[in-house]
């Protein structure tokens, strides 16, 4: 392929800006001591804080700069990859700044925040590198749409056939079908969590029998009818249930495809939900940190 | 028994002669002659035999649009009926003086003393003839076996006749099409055109037939680039046929009750060559030549009409009215004059329009070959350039232009004028996309081509033309053409140009002709003159594949090399019993060399991915083409050497060739700009969707989700701008254009057909209504309101948009966008990239180590 990565757009110029800015952190604040410790308030404290300022202000600009469509301002994937960065960077340059000087106040707070926002952004990274390629291997050329197109069909054929066996695996099948969960709430996007349910027969012995239970990746409702199969005397109801089974198992391939593709999917884009209202809060914890410090000079 | 004598004798009570007619019984009227002076003869039973026969309501057309109606007989786009009507009543008004059932076998004598011989023996006597007689000779036909069969007629009376049946009609013209759509209504029909396009009918007809193809209810199919082979009859007892179709695809056979041939008609040639008149060639479509007041070389004879060249109504109508006044010695200028007038205006020439276009003809070898209004048609329809040397000459043809673009702006649809450069200016720069076609009336132009750092330089004079590669080919400009000192260039539009080599020989053979020897210049001798290669260029053959047919095959022992014309090559070798794909060779490459260069065995198969012409070069012919020229036969080979290369690569990674193949499969071969995604950077933000709608009014032209993916290549549904594009094929405004850089795009003359949405393979093009508008950006972005960013797929059309009705909506490629294409400027992880062609091998193969 021909294209190239945030990481390595320019060939990673800006990881060398990123090192550079760093280096120069380093430097300065190397040079501070005498008088004054370490401290965001000498002077090179405070141009280290400016920078920090500065850049901060500028890495939540690409919010604005990625949906200016007409800019001429540079690529959007350049902007992302300074961003990456030099938000890197930051790391650097706002520690420095801090001089280590930790406290229970609105100050540490800022630090804090934009701690949280750079490590989120990292978790972004990790997903930006990874789960595309694993998102298409999931799919394997085909799309979403493609695997409930599928799934939809075989539900239509599971009830079909079901209608033609004995009640109860009929209420087995249909309730399995209908009570199958994908996605819900983002704690079940995330994770991956399973709350498919399915009625087992009354009279099977067990105390759930007639209630809902688990249905678990789709595999209780697969043993069930595996089960049952040697146990059948009638030709017309094992051919039913072994043609049952294997739109069940396929079924539970495609819902395995559906379900990490609803991961995967959610995974890239979750952490945007904690990177930008924490940038946000850092805003204003930010200009709260710079007000204070001129007022209590 | 004393003969009736008359002044004009008018044969052929058609639109040329009841218009001549009409005109002669005015001046009759106006010198109050006792009688008629006129006599207008008519073999059949009513005025007008050929629209009689129209089917019954058929749409009769006013075309040429640009041109105004000059006759005593009303005339206006309307009915069949309506029209005869006018025609009938404006004879009677008119006090014409006719004679029906008196059929010409015969004209013989000189100007003022000419007999008139009829059918019923009878003689009559005239000073001056107006042959108006049309072509309804003899229908063309089939020329293939069983084209005499009861039900394969060459006309149709009333389609109303036939009931449930299924029928082929053959033909492309407005004849066959309107037939197919009346027989369509009740009937199954199949339309055969030979050709890829509708392009010899008229506006009007195009639309309808293209929607009725189109439109999934209607039983009306197509076949293009496809002819009948032969016609048998069916079983015994069967009322049906088999006819048996030469399509791209291969033989087809189709059962069908009935076959309608419309291919036109044979001018009655003998009949005219009775009366005296000469021919120029013996071609069956050659017409008559006649001077410009429409003599004959028989002083006194004139002809008008479709048997002159001149198939349109209004066209024919005005010549009726023009051809009396010339006879009467009033020699008036024709109703298309002021629009040649605008088209010359900037010439340094103090000439008179009919002088000019006299001139350019007789000076250029091309522009004979038409009659001359044909030639007045070409005039009007392209853009006449002129250029001057810088300085006082040049600002005064450049005031003067100024002037009456000025006065032009005036009227509602401003005809085309000259257009006036400098001397030096670039009539095109290598690279650019563009079909017009050139032709040097005067001057010179100058052709630079650059090749490994050497320009080559050809001088082009009067008569001389250029731009046929990309005409033909659909591949952008390979030279820069250089306006000279004072030259005069005609530049003529793709569409005329396919128009009237469609209907000349001639001018499609010459054009051809010149293809092919500055292609053998392009690819082996740019040293050598076209006087050089003229021998060699008689003995190269031309060669047409049909898609998926075999160039040559791997394993047999070749002679020649091809070079690829137009469309694309799949180039595979055999390994291990399987097809490995190594090469997908496009138009102005060459394959085979090496069957040249030592190796006779083919390596490789060579199959038409599409639709391909190739230019085929023996032994003897190459050799003749690089002989002393040393420097190029060392270029050719070191292009070998990298072909051998990029092949044996793709060859020993089959899965690049996998790759190769499935952008093949989805028809990138012919794509000149794709839209490529990487699956694995893309995160699915949607930002390229957003920013297409965002930079092209609200609208997105490009579905990323959709659109096929194999092996991390993702061809989301987005234009390709095709090499020879398919949308704009029929575009009845002409608005869908090409930029010099090539991208396609549509602009704001689009009707709203959907033509271009039927058309294109790739399912690119949208019929949108105009999205309403949005709340900016920092309004969304900190009050929340609007929907955000991209297309608003809920949105209703504004009033003023749903009035506007749907218009075509698809990808420019941001031909006007400064930073390139948005959806590539606005991926957050660079995995959207526009590529051309040229980079399809770079894509499929991992070059990094």
């Amino acid at each position: 392929m021909i294209h190239t990565g945030i990481l390595r757009y320019a060939k990673a110029r800006f990881l060398w800006w990123a090192v550079g800015l760093t280096a120069f952190s380093v430097l300065l604040y190397s040079t501070q001591g005498g008088l004054q410790p370490a401290n965001g308030g000498t002077w090179q404290g405070y141009v280290l804080g400016t920078i920090g300022a500065l850049l901060i202000v500028w890495l939540s600009m690409l919010g604005i700069r990625k949906r200016s469509y007409s800019s001429n301002a540079g690529s959007v994937p350049g902007w992302t990859s300074a961003h990456v960065y030099l938000g890197t960077a930051l790391l650097a340059v706002a520690t420095l700044h801090s001089a280590g000087q930790l406290g229970w106040n609105v100050h540490s707070l800022s630090y804090v925040l934009m701690f949280v926002v750079i490590i989120s952004g990292f978790y972004g990274i990790y997903t930006y590198v990874n789960y595309p390629q694993a998102i298409t291997e999931n799919r394997s050329g085909s799309s979403r749409a493609a695997l409930f197109a599928e799934l939809f069909e075989l539900d239509r054929r599971g009830r079909e056939l079901a209608a033609k066996g004995p009640d109860d695996i009929n209420i087995v099948v249909r309730s399995a079908i209908e009570r199958t969960a994908i996605g819900g709430g983002v704690y079940a996007q995330l994770l991956g969590t399973d709350r498919s349910l399915f009625v087992r027969p009354s009279g099977s012995g067990d105390s759930a029998a007639g209630k809902p239970v688990s249905n678990r990746d789709q595999q209780p409702v697969i043993d069930l009818i595996a089960g049952r199969l040697p146990r059948t005397s009638k030709v017309a109801e094992t051919e039913l249930l072994e043609e049952l089974l294997e739109i069940f198992c396929r079924r539970q391939a495609v819902l395995r495809r559906i379900a990490r593709d609803i991961r995967l999917r959610g995974r890239i884009r979750f952490w945007l939900l904690l990177h930008i209202p924490l940038t946000v809060a850092l805003i204003f914890a930010l200009i709260v940190h710079i007000v204070t410090t001129f007022i209590y000079w | 028994m004393p003969m009736d004598s008359y002044r004009i004798a008018i044969i052929g009570a058609g639109p040329a002669g009841m218009s001549a007619a009409a005109r002669a019984a005015r001046l009759d009227a106006e010198t109050g002659a006792a009688s008629p002076t006129h006599i207008l003869l008519e073999g059949f039973s009513l005025p007008a035999k050929t629209i009689q026969r129209y089917q019954k309501g058929k749409h009769v057309m006013a075309e040429p649009g640009f041109l105004d109606l000059r006759s005593d007989i009303e005339f206006e786009a309307g009915s069949r009926e309506h029209i005869l009507d006018k025609w009938q009543s404006g004879l009677q008004a008119n006090g014409v003086n006719i004679r029906f059932g008196a059929e010409v076998t015969r004209i013989s004598g000189s100007k003022g003393n000419f007999v008139v011989e009829l059918s019923s023996g009878e003689s009559l006597g005239a000073e001056f003839v107006v042959l108006s007689i049309g072509l309804e000779g003899n229908p063309r036909k089939l020329g293939v076996e069983g084209q005499d069969l009861p039900n394969v007629q060459y006309q149709l009376d009333d389609p109303k006749e036939y009931d449930s049946e299924r029928i082929i009609v053959v033909g492309a013209g407005d004849a066959a099409i309107e037939n197919a759509l009346a027989l369509a209504e009740q009937n199954e029909v199949w339309i055969l055109n030979r050709r890829d396009e509708f392009s010899r009918a008229k506006e009007g007809n195009l639309n309808a037939i293209l929607a009725a193809i189109s439109d999934p209810n209607q039983k009306l199919h197509c076949y293009y680039s496809t002819s009948v082979k032969s016609v048998v009859p069916g079983a015994q007892g069967s009322t049906a046929m088999v006819a048996t179709l030469d399509t791209p695809e291969g033989e087809v056979a189709l059962e069908c009750e009935r076959i309608i041939a419309r291919l036109g008609a044979i001018p009655p040639r003998r009949f005219v060559e009775s009366c005296g008149i000469e021919f120029p060639n013996e071609k069956r479509d050659a017409k008559p030549e006649l001077s410009r007041y429409y003599e004959s070389n028989v002083p006194g004879l004139y002809v008008i009409g479709s048997l002159a060249g001149y198939p349109l109504i209004k066209q024919a109508m005005n010549q009726g009215y023009d051809v009396v006044e010339f006879i009467g010695g009033n020699f008036i200028q024709p109703a298309d004059h002021p629009l040649l007038e605008y088209q010359f205006n900037g010439l340094p020439y103090e000439r008179e329009v009919d002088d000019l276009i006299e001139r350019f003809q007789s000076l250029i070898p091309m522009f004979r070959e038409l009659n001359s209004l044909a030639f007045r048609e070409l005039v009007i329809e392209s853009n006449v350039i002129v250029s001057f040397p810088d300085g006082p000459e040049y600002a005064e043809a450049n005031k003067k232009a100024e002037s009456l673009a000025a006065r032009l702006s005036q009227m509602a649809k401003p005809p085309r004028m000259t257009r006036v450069i400098r001397e030096g200016d670039v009539i095109y720069e290598p690279g650019e996309f563009g079909t017009s076609f050139y032709t040097i009336v005067d001057g010179e132009v100058t052709l630079e081509r650059e090749s490994d750092g050497v320009t080559h330089t050809t001088t082009l004079s009067r008569g001389e033309f250029f731009g046929e590669m990309s005409l033909l080919s659909g591949r952008p400009r390979l030279e820069r053409a250089i306006a000279g000192a004072s030259c005069i260039v005609v530049e003529s539009p793709r569409r005329t140009m396919v128009k009237l080599m469609n209907s000349n020989d001639t001018v499609r053979e010459g054009i051809e002709w010149i293809f092919v020897v500055r292609e053998l210049q392009n690819q082996f001798a740019p040293n050598a003159s076209v006087a050089d290669l003229r021998d060699i260029s008689g003995r190269v053959q031309i060669h047409n594949y049909k898609a998926g047919e075999t160039i040559f095959t791997e394993g047999e022992r070749g002679d020649s090399l091809h070079v690829i014309r137009s469309g694309g090559v799949a180039l595979s070798r055999n390994i291990d019993g399987e097809d490995i794909l190594v090469a997908q060779v496009r138009g102005g490459k060459r394959i085979g060399e090496m069957a040249l260069m030592g190796d006779p065995t083919r390596r490789e198969t060579a199959r038409a991915s599409v639709a391909v012409e190739t230019i085929e070069v023996s032994r003897a012919e190459f050799i003749e083409l690089v002989r002393d020229d040393r420097d190029q036969i060392r270029k050719l080979q070191d292009a070998v050497s990298q072909q051998v290369t990029d092949n044996a690569r793709m060859a020993v990674r089959p899965e690049s060739g996998s790759v190769m193949d499935f952008l093949m499969d989805e028809g990138l071969g012919e794509a000149t700009n794709v839209l490529i995604i990487n699956e694995a950077l893309c995160v699915g933000c949607d930002n390229c969707e957003k920013a297409c709608a965002e930079t092209h009014g609200g609208i997105s032209r490009l579905d990323r989700d959709a659109g096929p993916t194999y092996a991390n290549v993702h061809i989301p549904t987005s234009c390709r701008h095709c090499e020879q594009p398919h949308c704009m094929k029929d575009c009845p405004p002409n608005a869908i254009r090409r930029a010099e850089t090539g991208e396609v795009y549509i602009n704001a003359d689009c009707i709203g057909c959907g033509n271009c949405e039927q058309n294109c393979p790739y399912d690119v093009i949208q019929m949108k209504y105009d999205a309403p508008p949005k709340p900016g950006l920092l309004r969304w972005l900190l009050f929340g309101a609007g929907n955000g960013p991209g297309e608003d797929q809920g949105a209703s059309p504004t009033e003023a948009a749903a009035k506007k009705g749907k218009k075509a909506t698809k990808c420019d490629a941001c031909v006007d966008q400064k930073a390139g294409p948005a959806c590539v400027n606005a991926c957050p992880t660079g995995a959207a990239m526009r590529i051309g062609p040229s980079q399809y091998i770079d894509l499929v193969e991992e070059r990094r180590r």
